[in-house]
């Protein structure tokens, strides 16, 4: 029996007719102080998919997110997000394209002085949203998704890591982007606590149909998003079984990235098939 | 080597220098279009302004005080303690006030505003505000310089008065002068050029202190550690472009006539 597909949000839905959600790299290149950080990298992220950037510690990762969200410019190659070249464009500009994308940064990046609710209120006021009743709608709103309705007043130092990550996921997904950027969301988090934060990743993608760059150091987490797909019944992950089997192909694939370079792109069954040694001892 | 670390040197000055009159420019212009952030602006004339009044105060008390502790011993010799007001008035609002205010607010709020905008930059808070839309020179900038624009010549005036009546309070008590003697010839020794020169540095070191407590903090490097060496940085290059700018500002004014 073949269960049906989650239908679409109706954000979702205007999302998927009216815009291309689409980042793409190509030959992109970046060093600092003359010290190369990415070489040559090329990649494409189709409209709902998700694409986990794997690799160890400084081999560019975080810095691939910046180039897209345009904070960094590349030495070479070209950064498009829905098709526009973002290297030639101001910092007035890249707003508007921004607007598009949310980020959850490693550590949450929540603003010290702001309560939860300022925090997530922040790109509404910022975006000259000025009605009231309408901003704490929406705030309610995705704090409800991310079950951190009951902390809106507390302010961001007595939220545990878990629940920062949280605050900063309902911050990133409050005027509803099309693409979502995760750097390392569950990094430093306990293991029921990632799972939650990977649900929470796997609600946005199944559910708001959200194109996804996740980059991430645990295997787990990203072999948890590309196997499990999220179920509103059982408000979890459930198993996704390939070949038209028991739920529905999750469109997932890999990035390894190796000094910089991209090393291995592929679905999930081709990494963990591969021989090269490599990637078998950071799969180990 | 030598000449290619001394090439390095020299270029990342030459770096710093542009950089640091981007910012100036940038954060000027900032006020003249939108968005303005005008309760941030508020906000911060609050920490800066109100937040170094005490300090201020006594900074300018004590000030006046010693200063007529000291030019007593002196004018005492020549039978010319009368004089004691005058000179008091003189050096507070020619130099000592201005000077020493900016200090003090230098001090406390350069480095206060290099901690916070470092340690938002190593949390990748700046990050997240250019992510979510937001100009951080606008928002961390523009407010922080305007509001120590208005704040610091306010602050100066209230240190001159306080070091006058710091002065006055020495001058009654240990030179016996009378207090309608020393307030006389306090205020008859002021001229327009005294006040104007008293009142235009204030603006000069505003810039200073604003500035580069936000020039170190936006250039905070390595993490926690960073945000310590950038605080103490700011501290130091703000205090000593304080007394250069002060010394050929005056010396400016002396130059063409203005004295």
């Amino acid at each position: 029996m073949t269960l049906p597909e989650a239908e679409p949000s109706p954000r979702a839905r205007d999302r998927r007719e009216g815009q291309t959600a689409v980042v793409e790299l190509r030959h992109v290149s970046l060093a600092f102080e003359e010290k190369p950080v990415l070489n040559d990298v090329s990649f494409r992220v189709g409209a709902g998919e998700t694409l986990v950037l794997l690799g160890v510690t400084g081999s560019g990762k975080s810095v691939l997110l910046k180039l897209i969200l345009g904070l960094l410019k590349p030495d070479a190659g070209q950064v498009l997000v829905g098709g526009q070249d973002l290297a030639p464009l101001s910092e007035s500009q890249l707003y508007p394209i921004r607007q598009r994308m949310g980020i959850v940064f490693q550590e949450g990046a929540l603003f010290d002085s702001l309560s939860v609710y300022e925090n997530v209120a922040y790109r509404l006021r910022e975006e000259g949203l000025k009605d009231e009743a309408r901003i704490e709608r929406q705030v309610r709103e995705v704090l409800r998704f991310v079950e951190m309705e009951h902390a809106l007043e507390k302010m961001p130092a007595e939220l545990s890591g878990g629940m920062r990550r949280r605050v900063s996921i309902a911050r990133a997904i409050v005027n509803e982007p099309a693409i979502m950027l995760y750097d390392s969301p569950t990094a430093g988090l306990d293991p029921v606590t990632a799972h939650t934060i990977n649900i929470l990743i796997a609600k946005l993608r199944d559910v708001q149909n959200v194109s996804s760059l996740v980059v991430t150091q645990r295997l787990a987490d990203a072999y948890a998003l590309a196997h499990f797909t999220y179920s509103a019944e059982q408000q979890g992950l459930v198993a996704v079984a390939s070949d038209g089997g028991l739920g529905r192909r999750v469109p997932t694939h890999f990035l390894v990235l190796r000094d910089g370079t991209a090393y291995f792109s592929g679905s999930t069954d081709e990494l963990t098939s591969t021989p090269d040694p490599y990637l078998r001892k950071f799969l180990a | 080597m030598f000449q290619v670390l001394f090439e390095r040197f020299v270029k990342g000055k030459v770096l710093a220098v542009q950089e640091f009159t981007d910012l100036l420019i940038n954060s000027v212009r900032h006020a003249f279009t939108r968005p303005r952030y005008l309760v941030d602006t508020l906000v911060q004339m609050d920490v800066i302004g109100f937040g170094s009044l005490a300090i201020v105060l006594l900074t300018g008390f004590f000030t006046g005080g010693v200063l007529a502790l000291q030019t007593y011993r002196t004018l005492s010799t020549f039978g010319e303690v009368g004089l004691l007001g005058q000179v008091v008035a003189l050096s507070m609002v020619r130099e000592l006030g201005p000077v020493l205010t900016a200090l003090m607010v230098a001090g406390r709020n350069s480095s206060g505003i290099a901690s916070e905008i470092g340690s938002m930059l190593v949390s990748e808070q700046i990050d997240a505000m250019r992510a979510l839309g937001t100009d951080p020179l606008r928002k961390l900038v523009t407010p922080r310089l305007y509001a120590t624009l208005v704040t610091l010549p306010l602050l100066t005036i209230l240190a001159d008065f306080c070091g006058m009546l710091g002065g006055a309070v020495v001058s009654t008590s240990t030179a016996h002068l009378s207090s309608a003697e020393y307030w006389t010839l306090a205020y008859q020794a002021l001229q327009f050029e005294d006040c104007f020169q008293g009142l235009t540095k204030p603006f000069f070191f505003a810039i200073i202190v604003a500035l580069v407590g936000c020039y170190f903090g936006l250039h905070t490097t390595g993490g926690t550690e960073g945000v310590g060496r950038s605080t103490t940085r700011a501290v130091v290059v703000a205090c000593v472009l304080i007394l250069v700018v002060d010394f050929f500002y005056t010396k400016f004014l002396i130059a063409t006539g203005f004295f």
